[in-house]
């Protein structure tokens, strides 16, 4: 079997075509292409992020002082409720598969995901449920003219959802577009596993599969044991709403439980799938600024396999306030404490891997730094909520918001930018601007502490989460201008971050095939990566390829890795 | 007072007099909330010795192994690919503490949650509806709204015991120096307990996302000695002169108020909206908003959506004679 062991051949010059509008349309449009369909995923995550952001300064800005009246009670509700809808369903969620698409088969050495047109049926589901979804700013009032977007939250829980307290459509809406999207997200994970099952390039066992695709196919398993819970708890609710069903209808006899128990069985395993893609890029990006392979390689799978296992079995700690048993109160603290065990073993491998290293200090690894600090605060704040009695006094306070804030940002989305910017010499063939990356990483860390911390002091002083004003004098003031303070600072790191996108893409010096001296398939073919990935199918023999490419005498299959 | 904390803690109060706007959870002055402060306490020490451990190592490494200029950007570190010793240690250590937070995690549990009542109980029932709370006092046959009123006990001899349930969506008891949050579901009976060891006014929220007006679903508990607790009760349970057919009463009754509220010994039977049968009696209204005062009622009666934008009551359009006589009618209701 041979290896990569000799350079490959020259590429054949591109023919350049004529620019056209009508034929750009169409080749974003019809592609089945993986790598253009990876794109539009993240660019309209990045969209779908920037709507959802500048609802969450709005919020803030109502905040920042106590009896703040800048937009009205129902609005603020729409904003909380669509802001946290987008960004599971409408950054989170997209950013798995555009991460997916993009780079399961770059690093797996194949041409395309297993199933080219399943996958854009993946993507324009996804794009037509959030555009329903948005929709409802204009469609929602329905023929009663109640109102205008969603108001009952993202977890939308029963009987707030049902005809007599949401009239209007916009209710409807929500089902709808979520359900949309979750029908792409499907797809889009039978996708993921089909690829990484059976077009392995020769040689990659499950053993040499980088850790990258290890994670992201644990990750598209999860999607199809989660996400179909809620899709068949939105057709329950539909039903209610217009066949009169009453499953969750509680002046007809329905339960208002059932579906708390249904949105969370989906609802804790999302939050894994969202955090994923950061724990499946900081296993790429640090060994390779860290120039080691990454620690105890089988245990990180394996602590990503215990994970999704244990994360199905915890869902009702976001129900100790329900009234269930002493006994119901105690399995799922104890479950869910359980978590921290594997996602200990993760921090501590990563920083084992950093540990003797020579750190190459580049925005990627800064981000994957700042998450290992930020993930520690949001898991040892998660054992604090996963302890019930603490959790009676915690849950739905602003502690809750700061607490998943700080796994949702300091880790999912600081692990993003992390993978956004390692990869963005790969995709668009340049360098993105280092000093400006750098500027916007340290604001974006200011800011979001500046932000979040104190949100967790402002919950333990009772303040509860979903609120759109707040009296003087509660002793919240402090904390929550300081919050909305530090929203400023991350709306310029995000600002400069899109600057530094566009411009680069532009204008950003060349990057070469690989800049930071990877590792992994996708680094062998050129920047961008030809619409067929590979001239010749790769051949490796260990789970560093490039690694034992670059040392010839030092090879990794040598120790059976 | 709320701020003195522990030594406070047992001290008993003079009824009424303060009242706990700053709704600390480390500043119980209840059983529950104070076992479950023991139980935070306990918690944030051994997460944040687990912080300052593994912070220390993160940043040591990052300090210790970053890339200084001069390095030989060649020369690869020795490739090391795990160590099964050190990953079990780092497995093992976590589990152990797992298992510490779990057995005290149950302990409190047990504790909070299946208490048995002490020799004086008062039961209650407390009816989350969108956006203010129905109280009801079985033994005295007495309906108030939004304010609490219980006895303390500095002894913790005695206790409240609430049965919580809604009468439209999802709501949450939350108080938090008294105790942590129960769910207040419809087609559900829920169960919490407090047993406030000062006199005082213990303020909290509704803390389920329940609709337009979640945020001013506010709760106040008014704890008061014993004597002053009957002394309350007394007043409540009487039906006011129903003699008094004053101008305000007569406009109270031709409007349709009375399809929506209680006043006893009137027409008013409505059971949409609070009792109003001693509205004078309470510090405040829409739900503990505004203070209780003529000029705020007045404001209130002729337009609560200018007070409280998107409440369920309605703006009844009064002119001047008729609000004035409504707002002294029910400024008499003590």
């Amino acid at each position: 079997m041979a290896a990569i062991d000799q350079p490959l051949p020259a590429r054949p010059a591109t023919i350049r075509e004529e620019f056209s509008w009508s034929a750009g349309l169409y080749k974003w449009v019809a592609t089945v292409d993986h790598k253009l369909l990876g794109l539009m995923y993240i660019v309209s995550a990045l969209v779908f992020l920037v709507i959802a952001g500048i609802m969450a300064a709005v919020m803030r800005l109502q905040l920042a002082f106590p009896n703040g009246h800048i937009v009205a009670p129902d609005t603020y509700n729409r904003l909380f409720t669509m802001h946290g809808t987008t960004m599971v369903f409408f950054l989170g969620m997209p950013m798995v598969a555009g991460f997916s698409n993009y780079l399961i088969p770059l690093m797996i050495g194949a041409r395309d995901m297993a199933f080219p047109r399943l996958n854009a049926f993946g993507f324009w589901m996804f794009l037509f449920g959030g555009i329903l979804l948005y929709f409802s700013y204009i469609g929602g009032s329905g023929l009663t003219g109640a109102g205008s977007a969603p108001d009952v939250g993202w977890f939308a829980y029963a009987p707030l959802t049902e005809k007599p307290f949401s009239p209007g459509a916009s209710t409807d809406y929500w089902i709808l577009g979520i359900f949309t999207a979750g029908i792409g997200t499907i797809a889009s994970a039978i996708n993921v596993i089909a690829t990484a099952i059976s077009m392995r390039c020769p040689g990659m066992t499950l053993a040499r599969m980088p850790v990258f695709v290890w994670v992201m196919v644990i990750d598209a398993w999860l999607i199809l044991i989660a996400v179909p819970p809620l899709t068949a708890a939105q057709i329950m609710l539909a039903y209610d709403r217009f066949l009169g069903a009453d499953f969750f209808n509680t002046q007809a006899g329905g339960s208002a439980v059932l579906w708390q128990h249904f949105f969370w069985i989906f609802g804790h395993p999302e939050v894994y799938i969202l955090i994923f893609p950061a724990f499946a890029i900081l296993s790429e990006v640090i060994p390779v600024f860290s120039r080691k392979p990454l620690f105890g390689r089988p245990a990180m799978v394996a602590a990503v396999i215990g994970i999704g296992f244990i994360s199905l079995g915890v869902w009702a700690h976001h129900m100790f306030a329900v009234g269930m048993t002493a006994w119901s109160n105690t399995f799922f603290a104890a479950s869910s404490m359980l978590v921290g065990i594997p996602t200990g073993i993760k921090i501590f491998n990563w920083t084992a891997t950093m540990f003797g290293g020579k750190l190459r200090m580049d925005t990627p690894m800064l981000y994957c730094c700042a998450f290992l600090l930020q993930f520690l605060v949001a898991g040892l704040t998660g054992i604090m909520l996963a302890v019930s009695p603490f959790d009676w006094q915690l849950h739905d306070s602003y502690f809750v918001v700061a607490h998943f804030h700080f796994t949702l940002i300091g880790g999912a989305v600081f692990g993003i930018m992390a993978g956004l910017y390692y990869w963005f010499p790969k995709v668009s063939g340049r360098m993105y601007n280092e000093r400006l990356a750098k500027w916007s990483f340290w604001s974006f860390v200011i800011g979001f502490n500046l932000t979040f911390i104190p949100l967790h002091f402002a919950g333990m002083l009772g303040m509860p989460r979903r609120i759109y004003t707040y009296p003087v004098g509660r002793g919240w003031e402090g904390y929550n201008l300081a919050a909305s303070i530090g929203v400023i600072f991350q709306i310029l790191a995000v600002g400069m971050f899109a600057w530094n996108v566009i411009y680069s893409c532009v204008k950003g010096k060349k990057a070469g095939d690989d800049p930071w001296d990877g590792w992994t398939l996708e680094w062998s073919t050129s920047s961008p990566p030809p619409e067929y990935n590979f001239e010749k199918v790769p051949v490796v023999r260990s789970g560093r390829p490039l690694w034992d490419l670059k040392h010839p005498q030092d090879p990794d299959w040598k120790f059976g890795q | 007072m709320a701020s003195s904390g522990l030594l406070a803690f047992f001290q008993v109060q003079v009824p009424g007099a303060a009242e706990h706007r700053v709704t600390d959870i480390f500043k119980p002055l209840a059983t529950p909330a104070a076992a479950e402060r023991d139980v935070a306490w306990f918690t944030i020490a051994v997460t944040t010795l687990i912080f300052i451990v593994v912070a220390g190592l993160i940043v040591y490494t990052i300090v210790r192994f970053r890339r200084r200029p001069g390095d030989d950007l060649h020369q690869e570190p020795p490739q090391v690919y795990g160590s099964n010793q050190i990953e079990l240690a780092w497995t093992v250590i976590p589990i152990l503490i797992v298992f510490v937070l779990i057995g005290v995690t149950a302990r409190v549990v047990w504790s909070v949650e299946n208490a048995s009542p002490p020799p004086s109980t008062l039961h209650l029932k407390v009816i989350g509806h969108q956006w203010w709370w129905e109280v009801q006092y079985p033994d005295y046959g007495i309906t108030t709204a939004n304010e609490i009123h219980v006895p303390f006990s500095a002894d913790g001899k005695e206790a409240t015991y609430l049965e919580l349930s809604s009468a439209d969506v999802a709501h949450s008891f939350w108080v938090p120096q008294l105790s942590g949050k129960t769910d207040l579901i419809p087609n559900r009976l829920n169960y919490m307990w407090i047993d406030p060891r000062q006199g005082g006014v213990y303020v909290g929220n509704c803390a389920e996302y329940c609709g337009t007006q979640h945020a001013n679903m506010l709760l106040r508990v008014v704890a008061e000695d014993r004597s002053a607790f009957q002394a309350w009760a007394q007043g409540q349970q009487k039906a006011l002169a129903s003699s008094d057919v004053s101008a305000g009463r007569a406009a109270f009754e031709s409007l349709s108020c009375i399809n929506c509220h209680v006043i006893k010994g009137t027409k008013a039977i409505g059971k949409f909206g609070p009792d109003l049968s001693h509205l004078a009696s309470r510090s405040t209204l829409a739900a503990g908003m505004i203070t209780n005062t003529p000029e705020n009622l007045k404001k209130w009666i002729n337009d609560p959506q200018e007070v409280k934008p998107g409440c369920l009551m309605p703006s009844l359009k009064l002119g001047g004679p008729e609000l004035d006589q409504l707002v002294s009618y029910l400024g008499s209701l003590k």
